[in-house]
């Protein structure tokens, strides 16, 4: 295959490094064993960090180049060949690409520089470093990777990943199950994505970006339509989106450093990534895109209102988290226009919840792992740093001018806004009820009175722990503007989304009731659990409450929808399996040892009897001879 | 003609014969009689050839071979002609007579041609004939036949063999064995010594004229019949009389 | 010419009932050289009704065979006796059901 775009120099060419230093990483910690207890978290920290000064050396290479030739390809080797066939890997480094390298490989580094100090008394953390740096290499395989098969094997490695890492404490039953769940979760998901990839074998007879973005025109509205539903359940299994999203939530039992990393900032965006990168496959079909953009729209709402009711703090910022990519998702929807702000609200995301994820991670350090906000309360005081930094990620994405949020949020909503009424209110819905539920947490954990175990002493985190949560911080404040102010972003990604892109109107009709709305939200939120006191143990609630509480159903209707029946089809397979196959069977096998049994009463051992059914039969066979002559 | 019908009339009278004989010595001799019957059978063939190798291989080597056998697992082992097997007579006579029929039914009704006859192919003389085809078209199967016998040769001597559990005796062990034994160490006398008739029941004198039971064969003396009637050639005197001259001179011997 | 055949067939059906009825294996054995016997006549007939001798080198050949079969089956009937001091062809029934 040929291909168009410019192959990788200089140091570019080495871009397979971004992939192999962390991979190392984790098999130097695995393989190595207790040898490597001592110093392999610095090791798998230094790695990280390899990655990202490598790639923040190949984006400022990138950037030296023109427009339309920063886009650079490099060949791998041949995957596998077989008939007309031919799956070659290799790395494609353009705007989207580089993008999520700088966001995976700093927000990654600074989470292992996190969780030094977070992991530091757990006997197992070189075992968790180690995963972290599998994460990592899986996760930039996924971006890198130039084709679905580059792609889908990093999809699996991060998904493995995930399930380590989720299940890290596996002596906890709970978090065990959360582990399967989640694996099993993304399975559904990722068999929409094998069957997306055979769909693609069958109709292009290629696996390569390039080939297959070529040839959509030339392939059927019903076989579009059909390539971008598998590929969103794919992204819907690894995002979070409904109907998949019942993972998330229980993902939490993991250590916090994972959920900040991967059930936050990295991971669960790869559907957003897949969406926008197959951007040319889904402009082709409309009932595609529109399901995208219902799917956005209505996981947004899903997780703001789970948001709302969770008072595990982890769990609400998993609710948030959902609805976060409800919004890149529906952005993603909405074609071309959406996709700068889509992967602006991915990065400005990536920083802002990374920080309050470790910020939950540090309270929890301080409240000994409670992670009941109702036992929080009054905390401001005693983690200033962490408050601080909380904080200015709470108004990052509560979307308050001028933090990072404001940015990008406001674009998605401008683009949903303009492009249908009905998602654009969903948005401002949406950013009403973030207000509200992120406004109750910070409420909730860092004002108000104390309401503490007795036994809790809190205490600010050591500086390893508290450095990335002042970086990340700076991030929340500013990567939303750099990105989207001056249409920064939208131009440097305008090769990959193929659409010029013009600056919003941030305070247009439209983004001044959103802000309205976000004020009331908090204001709300005050009312309710600033100025009013929380009581420790969480009221019945109303019936919305409940339904919040309880994922808005999602187990209950996974259970009786999916288990439930899976579990009659077993046993009514076991029954059968028992009564009707292994009754015939078994009957057969009586019958035919019955049978021998008697039969074999003709083996007298006397040979003189063998001898007379011997010549018998010759009788016979003369017999037969002769009546055949005459 | 004449000859077939003797010859045929004998042999399966002696097959007959052979089969509801009881001593399996009387059966092989009337098989010797089947089998010399059907050499001339052979020979009035114009096969003298066959006629020989039947008379040599079967009723001199394979037949004899039989007779060996017979007299290594003991003659007197007679086949109780009582069946064990229940039905076994009854179902074997059935098919005999159901199979034989046939048989005799089939060629009965079959229409032969007439005998193209060996005139031609015995031109040369059938051991000739024969030879011609044994080293021509059929030297393969005649080399293969070498083998068969060698390898039978070979597989009789490997099932005759007998493993021995221990070492061979050696003459001083044996020679031990006896004097341990306390028996009569050395060769027991021989019937007659010291008398004047050497017939295996007359008995041996020892030195000092008594008459030595052991020179006798027990089969002999348990017999119980009388010995007079035996000794005729003793001149009208008993067996016992006999002894007792002997005994007589014996004695004067001595003094 | 079917004279020959009709004694061939009767003393080879002699022998088969031979074969069937009789316990000695020594006898056994003796009834199936009879049978071979039975069908050397009927390929000397053959021969001679054919007017080759291709008939007469096939007896030959029986006769070559019997001859080793005699040589291996008397001594399998030997070794059997010295095991169990016996040679009728019932006391071997051991492989059975």
């Amino acid at each position: 295959m040929e291909s168009h775009t410019l192959a990788a120099t200089g140091l570019q060419a080495y871009a397979w490094l971004l992939v192999v230093l962390p991979l190392a990483g984790a098999a130097i910690l695995l393989l190595g064993g207790r040898a490597t207890d001592r110093w392999g978290h610095y090791l798998a920290t230094l790695l990280s960090g390899g990655a990202f000064v490598l790639g923040f050396a190949m984006f400022w290479q990138m950037l030296g180049y023109g427009g339309e030739e920063r886009a650079r390809s490099l060949h791998l080797y041949q995957f596998l060949k077989t008939g007309d066939l031919s799956f070659d890997l290799g790395i494609l480094l353009d705007q989207l690409s580089i993008s999520f390298v700088l966001l995976i490989t700093f927000v990654g580094t600074l989470i292992h520089v996190y969780s030094i100090g977070y992991m530091a008394h757990d006997a197992h953390r070189r075992r968790f470093f180690a995963y972290l740096n599998l994460f990592v290499a899986a996760m930039l395989l996924l971006v890198l990777s130039d084709n679905y098969l580059g792609l889908f094997i990093g999809w699996e490695g991060v998904g493995l990943a995930s399930y380590l890492l989720i299940g890290f404490w596996q002596h906890k039953p709970t978090a065990a199950a959360a582990a399967k769940k989640a694996f099993v979760v993304n399975r559904v998901g990722d068999i929409g994505l094998v069957i997306a990839l055979g769909i693609m074998v069958a109709t292009f007879g290629s696996l390569a970006f390039e080939e297959v973005f070529g040839k959509v025109s030339g392939a059927s509205q019903g076989v579009m339509t059909a390539l971008g539903l598998m590929l969103l359940l794919g992204a819907c299994g690894k995002s979070a989106q409904l109907p998949l999203q019942s993972w998330l939530l229980d993902a939490m039992e993991g250590p916090t450093p994972v959920s900040a990393l991967i059930h936050a900032a990295t991971m669960v965006t790869a559907g957003v990534y897949l969406i926008v990168r197959s951007g040319v496959i889904f402009e082709a079909s409309v009932a595609a895109q529109t399901v995208v953009a219902i799917v956005g729209a209505a996981t947004l709402l899903a997780g703001a209102i789970i948001g709302c009711a969770k008072d595990d703090i982890k769990k609400a910022l998993a609710g948030s988290t959902m609805s976060q990519i409800g919004y890149m998702v529906l952005a993603a929807g909405l074609g071309p226009v959406g996709y700068v702000v889509a992967i602006a609200h991915l990065i400005a995301h990536g920083f802002f919840k990374a920080g309050m994820f470790l910020g939950a991670g540090s309270v929890m350090h301080a409240m000994k792992d409670d992670v009941d906000m109702r036992k929080y309360g009054a905390l401001r005081k005693i983690l200033p740093i962490t408050f601080i930094t909380f904080f200015f990620g709470y108004l990052a994405i509560i979307g308050v001018p001028p933090f990072s949020g404001f940015f990008t949020k406001d674009g998605i909503i401008e683009a949903a806004w303009h492009e249908n009424t009905v998602l654009g209110i969903c948005t401002i819905v949406g950013a009403a009820i973030t207000a509200f539920y992120m406004s109750r947490l910070i409420f909730m954990t860092f004002f108000g009175k104390a309401r503490w175990d007795d036994d809790a002493h809190p205490h600010e985190s050591p500086p390893v722990m508290w450095v990335p949560l002042v970086v990340l911080a700076l991030g929340s404040i500013g990567m939303g503007g750099f990105l989207m102010l001056g249409d920064r972003f939208g131009a440097f990604l305008e090769p990959v989304t193929r659409t010029p892109h013009t600056e919003h109107d941030y305070f247009s009709a439209v983004g001044i009731v959103t802000l309205a709305l976000v004020v009331i939200g908090v204001v709300i939120a005050w009312i309710k659990y600033g100025a009013n006191p929380v009581p420790r143990e969480a009221p019945r609630g109303s019936w919305l409450t409940t339904f919040a509480r309880r994922d808005l159903y999602g187990d209950a209707i996974n259970e009786s929808l999916l288990m439930r029946p899976g579990q009659w089809l077993t046993r009514l397979s076991v029954w059968f399996d028992n009564r009707g196959v292994d009754g015939v069977v078994n009957g057969l096998a009586a019958g035919v040892g019955g049978t021998s049994g008697r039969v074999r009463r003709l083996q007298t051992g006397f040979v003189r009897s063998y001898a007379l059914s011997m010549f018998l039969g010759a009788g016979i066979l003369v017999a037969a001879l002769l009546v055949v002559r005459i | 003609m004449v000859t077939f019908w003797i010859l045929a009339v004998v042999s399966v009278a002696a097959a007959l014969g052979m089969i509801f004989q009881k001593k399996a010595v009387y059966s092989a001799l009337l098989l010797a009689i089947v089998m010399l019957c059907l050499a001339a059978l052979y020979a009035v063939q114009d096969a003298p050839f066959l006629a020989l190798v039947q008379v040599i291989v079967y009723t001199g080597a394979v037949l004899m071979l039989f007779l060996f056998v017979l007299m290594l697992v003991g003659v007197s082992t007679t086949d109780s002609l009582v069946e064990t097997i229940s039905g076994q007579r009854l179902w074997a006579g059935i098919a005999g007579l159901g199979f034989g029929g046939l048989l005799v039914f089939g060629f009965g009704s079959a229409v032969f041609s007439e005998d193209v006859g060996l005139a031609a192919a015995n031109a040369e003389g059938n051991v000739v004939g024969l030879a011609r085809l044994i080293f021509g078209r059929y030297v393969f199967a005649f080399e293969v036949t070498s083998a068969l016998l060698i390898t039978a040769a070979l597989g009789a001597m490997v099932l005759a063999h007998k493993e021995r559990a221990r070492p061979k005796a050696t003459q001083r062990e044996l020679s031990e064995e006896r004097f341990k034994s306390g028996t009569h160490p050395g060769n027991l006398p021989a019937s007659g010594t010291y008398a004047r008739h050497n017939a295996v029941d007359m008995p041996a004198l020892l030195p000092d004229g008594s008459v030595s039971e052991l020179s006798l064969n027990p089969v002999l003396t348990g017999r119980g019949d009388d010995p007079a009637e035996r000794h005729t050639d003793l001149g009208g005197v008993s067996e016992a009389e006999a002894i007792e001259e002997d005994l007589k001179a014996v004695q004067e011997t001595q003094q | 010419m079917s004279h020959y055949l009709v004694l061939s067939s009767l003393l080879f059906t002699i022998g088969a009932v031979g074969v069937l009825t009789r316990r000695n294996a020594i006898v056994v054995f003796m009834c199936v050289e009879l049978m071979l016997n039975a069908t050397n006549l009927a390929f000397v007939s053959f021969a001679k009704l054919h007017g080759n001798l291709d008939g007469q080198i096939i007896a030959f050949f029986v006769m070559v065979v019997a001859a080793a079969e005699v040589v291996v089956g008397l001594a399998i009937i030997m070794t059997i006796f010295r095991t169990r001091r016996s040679s009728s062809v019932d006391d071997a029934n051991l492989l059975k059901y």
